[in-house]
């Protein structure tokens, strides 16, 4: 037992060398594999508390940026109006639906919640944003996050009671299911890592036409999105010989560097859905042992 | 002012610079990533209990890893030039003690030549191991040997600049202090 301690004390420096290593590694493969970290919350808020005051500052350098977006938004909306439109046709009319909007309030699939940016980085491998909205305003898990402009730009993964971290597009765990704007064809956007201004499209077999130019949106088969939102454009596609698929390069919509405003998306039948599924597992495993 | 408060105001003014100006560079190429918060465990004085310089380096390192969202990658690797630190010191510093006068490492106070080897040794073992355990989870090895060559050459350039613009003024050690 003297031993022991003789040799604790005598090699105590390099002992609390690998404790400490193995504590770091160990909160690092555990953030990998399930984003849950020692101390994430109390760390959330203290970043958090930072970075905002940081974008208070940083603001100021995007406000010509964010007027003109806001502006050019203003105008897309302007031209739907309807005074725009002049039928001339006397057979047909234009009535204002009067539903009332209670009575389709339960059938509410998505809610959307504004936030601000108040932390984000491109230049890593994994890119967090970091928003100033937390559990406190509603923000839970699983949620999406679209740009201001409504382009996918990721999914939170942690919130503390006033911040929310999300898992951007460019992170090498990110995966969103996508399809091709007016082609039946679906497949899963990721990132390789290397180009912000890029992502990968993967899972489109050669027998599709896809050119430069077409839209990739998400897909309807997805809990996180709601579906038909922009992810970005095809800039380059080339059929891979060996597999038969192509490899598509995209262009994201959203600039990863200078997003400021965000939409946090809730799927209100999120639960509903995922108890399904497991329902639907279950009973294909209780089918399969049945017939044995 | 004493040293722990300078090393406090140190610490978080490496930690801002890193966080708010130097991750923040618009996007150049994915091998041009500039690090320059672990000159803070560099400069930590001599006199420095080892434990103490393994508690600071994995706190900085967390400090850091706590804004960028990887927790434990960053306090991994300054855990490991914080517990290699007093080896090269041990090495590269004058044995004499009439020569060892300075109270932390500097150019000035260990001479050029020695303090650049110090500080490449260090920044290469902080870089090396830093993209070794990005390595572990995705990317060709290659990556790997390219990103450590990168890292270092651009920390270095941040090291030489800042030790030319911000040259410290250095405390001799005395009986009395």
């Amino acid at each position: 037992m003297r031993n022991i301690f003789a040799f604790i004390r005598r090699h105590f420096v390099f002992l609390a060398f690998v404790v400490l290593e193995i504590l770091s590694l160990w909160m690092l493969f555990s953030y990998n594999s399930h984003h849950r970290a020692v101390f994430l919350g109390v760390a959330n808020e203290v970043t958090g508390t930072v970075n905002k005051q940081v974008d208070k500052v940083d603001d100021y350098f995007h406000l010509v940026e964010e007027n003109r977006r806001v502006h050019r938004m203003n105008d897309s909306l302007l031209n739907l109006m309807r005074a725009n439109f002049n039928i001339p046709d006397s057979g047909q009319q234009v009535h204002t639906d009067s539903l009332r909007i209670d009575s389709v309030t339960k059938y509410r699939r998505w809610v959307y919640r504004d936030a601000k940016v108040v932390y984000n980085s491109v230049n890593f491998e994994n890119n967090y944003i970091q928003l100033n909205r937390g559990s406190a305003q509603g923000i839970r898990d699983n949620m999406a996050v679209i740009s201001s402009d409504g382009a996918v730009i990721g999914v939170v993964v942690n919130t503390s009671p006033n911040f929310s971290q999300v898992l951007s597009l460019l992170h090498s765990k990110s995966r969103v299911s996508a399809v091709l704007k007016g082609k039946t064809a679906n497949g899963t956007v990721h990132w390789d890592g290397k180009d912000p201004r890029f992502v990968q499209f993967e899972g489109v077999s050669k027998d599709v036409d896809v050119k430069p130019g077409d839209t990739v949106l998400t897909s309807p088969n997805t809990y996180n999105y709601p579906p038909n939102y922009l992810i970005g454009r095809v800039a380059a596609a080339v059929v891979d010989k060996a597999t038969g698929f192509y490899n598509i390069r995209v262009q994201t919509a959203v600039n990863f560097s200078t997003v400021q405003q965000v939409f946090v998306i809730e799927n209100l039948q999120r639960a509903e859905q995922m108890l399904l599924e497991q329902e639907t597992e279950k009973k294909i495993e209780q089918a399969k042992t049945g017939n044995r | 002012m004493s040293d722990l408060v300078k090393n406090i105001f140190r610490f978080i003014l490496f930690l801002l610079v890193q966080v708010f100006v130097l991750d923040k560079i618009p996007h150049l190429h994915r091998f041009i990533v500039p690090y320059l918060y672990f000159l803070f465990i560099l400069w930590l004085p001599f006199n420095m209990p080892r434990i103490g310089l393994l508690a600071t380096g994995f706190l900085t390192g967390l400090a850091l890893d706590y804004f960028t969202m990887s927790p434990g990658l960053h306090a991994a690797a300054c855990v490991l030039i914080a517990y290699v630190r007093p080896f090269i010191i041990f090495l590269l510093i004058p044995k004499e003690s009439s020569e060892f006068t300075y109270h932390e490492p500097s150019p000035r106070g260990m001479g050029w030549g020695p303090y650049m080897v110090y500080a490449l040794i260090l920044t290469v073992l902080h870089h090396a191991f830093l993209t070794i355990l990005i390595w572990l989870q995705q990317g060709p090895f290659l990556d790997f040997l390219i990103k450590t060559g990168c890292y270092t050459a651009i920390s270095m350039l941040l090291i030489l600049i800042v030790e030319l613009l911000f040259p410290r003024k250095l405390k001799y050690r005395t009986n009395t202090a």
